[in-house]
């Protein structure tokens, strides 16, 4: 029996240590908002925070993940300057990949309110987006940082 | 109580104003349906107006980020002269009724749902307005003409009255439908041509969105495939009973797509999968690999092909001709790399059977369920859910979908089939690789006296539908923007006019699979048309557009992108060293679009960055200015990503490319400065999803010659193909 922390809530799952993260949200606790994109921890659609890191939940095993704070975009709060963000510049198409997207730019703001372009870039090198958003997630991690600029 | 016989009255009972579309490639027609429905039959309608004062409409067309379901929705409203506010827009079924006139098919491809949609929405948006006035009229027993629509209602200007259209909806439902209804003005619309927020992105946001593979259905076993390692290749033996060992497999079922387990999890099937340790022989062309392919290729140009056009004498006028050109590109196999991997679920009982799929081609679907199933088409219920990009590949034969029903009717349970990202790219149906030989001849002023073009390529109809394929063995798929097929629907718009034109086709026997990829075989031949269109000027001494605008000048909306491109990116500035900047134009799905490529190039280690991309659109009337934009961002971005990156290797007969970290994908720190200008245009309406892909490599390509005088004839743009150009130049 493995023991989760996911969105503030504590679980407990019948399954091997050895599965990913990934699958356990998406089939056992049906959080499916958790993309697979890869398997390899390549493309960033399956990216959470783990005790408030983005990591990629395709690459670790279950097992690990124990006893740590896990967050999925569906816990990342639907006011969430990112979330906003997103809808105010219509970063969005597919979608698939943006969840993943979405917690690694939420990771990077809060650990770096005042990124420079290159930590920026830096950052969202670790992604991959087939639609070509890339202009708009710009411009979405701009809108993000003033939203918490100007709430504080 | 006795049970009382239901009537038919009651089968009739209206609930709301409906207005449905049946469109053909003949002409189209506005019905109203408000009568053709009962509890349990729900026909297939494009919009209805309820008493609770909400509009749902039901769309055809698959959402995979293009913005559809948006755009329609804007032109049913903005007719309607609906609130935005009472519209939820829902994703249909697979049904006749929701065929594209442009396909007489229900598939979102093509760049077609706004263009097949937008007329006849218009009119059934207008039609009932029209009925909600006259409802509104006969309630005030005043004249019609007195009455106005007004964001969802009806308005009575002198008795200052009004009603909303839920309260009006019963009312209109039992009108006739209009013939001719009045359409607005465009100073009169209030959606259409407005940056309007797309309906489906906060669901998208909210990690809510169910895409494909979210799908979950009670008592549902997962399936995944052990699939050949090279084509054509056959299992020789497998471990049937070690799979069976596995905690949580269920099935094994050998299938002519590969080997199918079972189980109750994912990680079960997964698992018994490796088990399986399936043996394979070496399949139908072990020796294949990337050197064999481009040779097989480079060879065909010298094999006899077929003639796809044949205007004047090329030959002639090429051996008559001042100044002779000539150049070979290739273009390999690229894949179309969706996020979300293929996968679908199916349940198949006996007397119906379920598919939920993120699939552009609905009754495709329904009809290989209906042949691996053996229920009648009517009992095949296809779920569409969002899609994790289309590009194509969820367009043209439906593998995911023939797999999980096969499965799901072998083990009687619902099956979700689940591919990897190494499955995803290993069998993906490619774009499909192209090499072409083009010898052109130039007189003294600079003009084109002729153009003969080789053309040795895979054959997209082969895969997608081999009667399509004209019984000389053209396959016109494969030569989109090279030439016009004869035929409609037309997808490509060859923009320039040659006296003597020829051009021969000769078609490989590779096994690999081909299919369309966003934009189909326009983006590869616009590559090879614009580079040697810009070979050629610089071989007539003349500046590449004024070189092209003489051979477009029975071409307006050509020239125009062309020219306002030129003009936004100022063109003939000159440029610092190390950089470049290059154009091209290319027009497709009834859309034109030019761009300007600003480039850096790195002359020691052979590193091309693109600093800048300008784009020049006329795709006629434009519904979400928004959506236009971010669909050529997109397209940019990807035509940038198989510019400068793509490539599907292979070996062994069989494909040696894997996964994200052996096939490149672009990312943030390469992607350029994107401006997008929209031409404004009362020409027919156009596409808007794929066009945008095609300028992208030509214009890119030709900057980096303007930077090096290097010219570079194959994709992808490597370091590596591009240090080489520069060491023979």
């Amino acid at each position: 029996m493995i023991s989760l922390n996911v969105n503030g809530k504590n679980y407990k799952v019948a399954v091997s240590d050895d599965v990913p993260l990934l699958w356990v949200l998406r089939d056992y606790l049906k959080l499916t908002g958790t993309k697979f994109g890869c398997g390899i921890g390549e493309c960033g659609s399956c990216t959470v925070h783990i005790n408030g890191k983005a990591e990629r939940s395709c690459t670790i095993p279950v097992g690990k993940a124990q006893g740590k704070k896990i967050t999925t975009i569906e816990g990342l709060p639907e006011n969430h300057p990112v979330k906003r963000a997103w809808i105010k510049e219509q970063v969005v198409q597919c979608g698939y990949c943006q969840p993943g997207i979405m917690m690694q730019v939420a990771s990077l703001i809060s650990s770096k309110p005042k990124p420079s372009a290159d930590q920026v870039i830096n950052a969202m090198d670790d992604v991959i987006c087939r639609c070509g958003t890339h202009p708009r997630i710009k411009r979405g991690i701009k809108t993000a940082l003033e939203f918490m600029r100007k709430e504080g | 109580m006795m049970n009382k016989p239901i009537s038919r009255r009651s089968f009739l009972k209206i609930t709301g104003l409906t207005i449905a579309v049946s469109a053909t490639p003949f002409g189209y027609n506005v019905i109203n349906a408000s009568a053709q429905k009962d509890g349990s039959f729900k026909p297939n309608v494009w919009f209805e107006i309820t008493p609770n004062n909400r509009i749902t409409m039901t769309m055809g067309p698959s959402e995979m980020g293009q913005g559809t379901h948006t755009a329609l929705g804007m032109v049913i409203a903005d007719e309607l002269e609906a609130d935005w506010k009472q519209v939820k827009i829902m994703q249909g079924p697979a049904s006749e009724a929701f065929k594209n006139p442009v396909f007489d098919d229900q598939i979102t491809v093509g760049s077609a749902s706004v263009r097949g949609f937008y007329e006849p929405l218009r009119k059934a948006g207008a039609a009932g307005r029209a009925m909600l006035v006259t409802a509104a009229a006969q309630t005030w027993k005043v004249p019609e003409e007195e009455c106005t629509a007004f964001n969802g209602t009806v308005k009575h200007k002198k008795s200052n009255r009004s009603l909303t259209y839920g309260q009006l909806c019963l009312k209109a439902a039992k009108l006739q439908i209009p013939k001719e209804p009045r359409l607005k003005n465009e100073s009169e619309f209030r959606y259409i041509g407005k940056p309007v927020a797309r309906v489906d992105i906060p669901e998208k946001v909210s990690g809510k969105a169910i895409y494909g593979l979210d799908v979950k259905v009670p008592d549902m076993l997962y399936g995944v495939i052990a699939r050949p390692p090279a084509y054509g290749a056959k299992p020789v033996s497998f471990d049937q009973k070690g799979a069976e060992g596995v905690k949580g497999v269920r099935n094994i079922i050998p299938t002519p797509m590969g080997v199918i387990v079972c189980a109750e999890t994912l990680d079960g099937a997964w698992k018994g999968r490796d088990a399986l340790k399936v043996q394979w022989d070496k399949g139908s062309h072990p020796d294949m690999n990337n050197d064999s392919i481009e040779k097989h290729f480079i060879e065909g140009l010298d094999k006899p092909g077929v003639a796809a056009k044949n205007v004047g004498d090329a030959k002639k006028a090429l051996a008559e001709a001042l100044k002779k050109v000539q150049a070979t590109y290739f273009v390999p196999f690229v894949a179309h790399a969706t996020m979300e991997p293929m996968n679908c679920t199916a349940h198949v009982q006996k007397d119906r059977c379920d598919v939920w799929a993120s699939t552009q081609a609905q009754i495709l679907s329904q009809i290989f369920a209906s042949q691996i199933s053996g229920l009648p088409m009517d009992k095949i219920q296809i779920h569409t859910t969002f899609l994790g990009c289309g590009l194509g590949r969820r367009g043209a034969f439906p593998d995911f979908i023939v797999e999980a029903v096969t499965a799901s009717k072998a083990v009687g349970k619902p099956v979700k089939v689940v591919w990897s990202r190494e499955e995803d790219l290993k069998y993906d149906f490619y774009r499909a690789a192209t090499c072409q030989r083009i010898q052109a001849g130039l007189d003294s002023q600079g003009g084109v006296v002729g153009w003969s073009h080789k053309v040795a390529c895979s054959s997209i109809l082969k895969f997608l539908n081999p009667e399509w394929i004209t019984k000389e063995g053209v396959d016109f798929f494969s030569l989109w923007g090279i030439v016009d097929a004869p035929i409609p629907p037309v997808f490509s718009h060859t923009a320039y006019e040659f006296p003597n034109f020829y051009v021969e086709q000769y078609l490989s026997d590779l096994p690999i699979p081909v299919c369309p990829w966003r934009s189909v075989q326009n983006a590869p031949n616009a590559f090879v048309v614009e580079c040697f269109m810009d070979e050629l000027a610089n071989a007539a001494g003349k500046d590449p557009v004024a070189f092209r605008l003489p051979l477009l000048k029975n071409n307006m909306r050509a020239r125009r992108v062309l020219e306002t491109v030129a003009e936004k990116a100022s063109w003939g500035k000159a440029m610092p060293k190390g950089k470049g900047r290059g154009i091209a134009q290319h027009a497709c799905f009834g859309s034109y679009v030019a761009q300007v490529a600003d480039v850096s190039v790195n002359e020691g280690n052979g590193t091309v960055k693109v600093d800048r991309i300008v784009a020049a659109v006329d795709c006629g009337p434009v519904v979400n200015p928004d959506t236009l934009k971010a669909q050529i961002e997109g397209s940019v971005i990807e035509g940038l990503s198989t510019t400068l990156k793509e490539e599907i290797k292979f070996s062994n007969g069989g494909v040696k490319t894997a996964n994200f970290d052996d096939y490149k994908i672009i990312k943030m720190s390469e992607i350029p400065e994107i401006e997008v200008h929209i031409i404004k245009s009362n020409e027919p309406i156009g596409g808007i999803g794929e066009p945008g892909v095609t300028p992208t490599a030509p214009a890119v390509a030709n900057a980096v010659f303007n930077a090096t005088g290097a010219r570079i004839r194959r994709l992808p743009l490597t370091p590596q193909t591009v240090l080489a150009a520069i060491q023979k130049k």
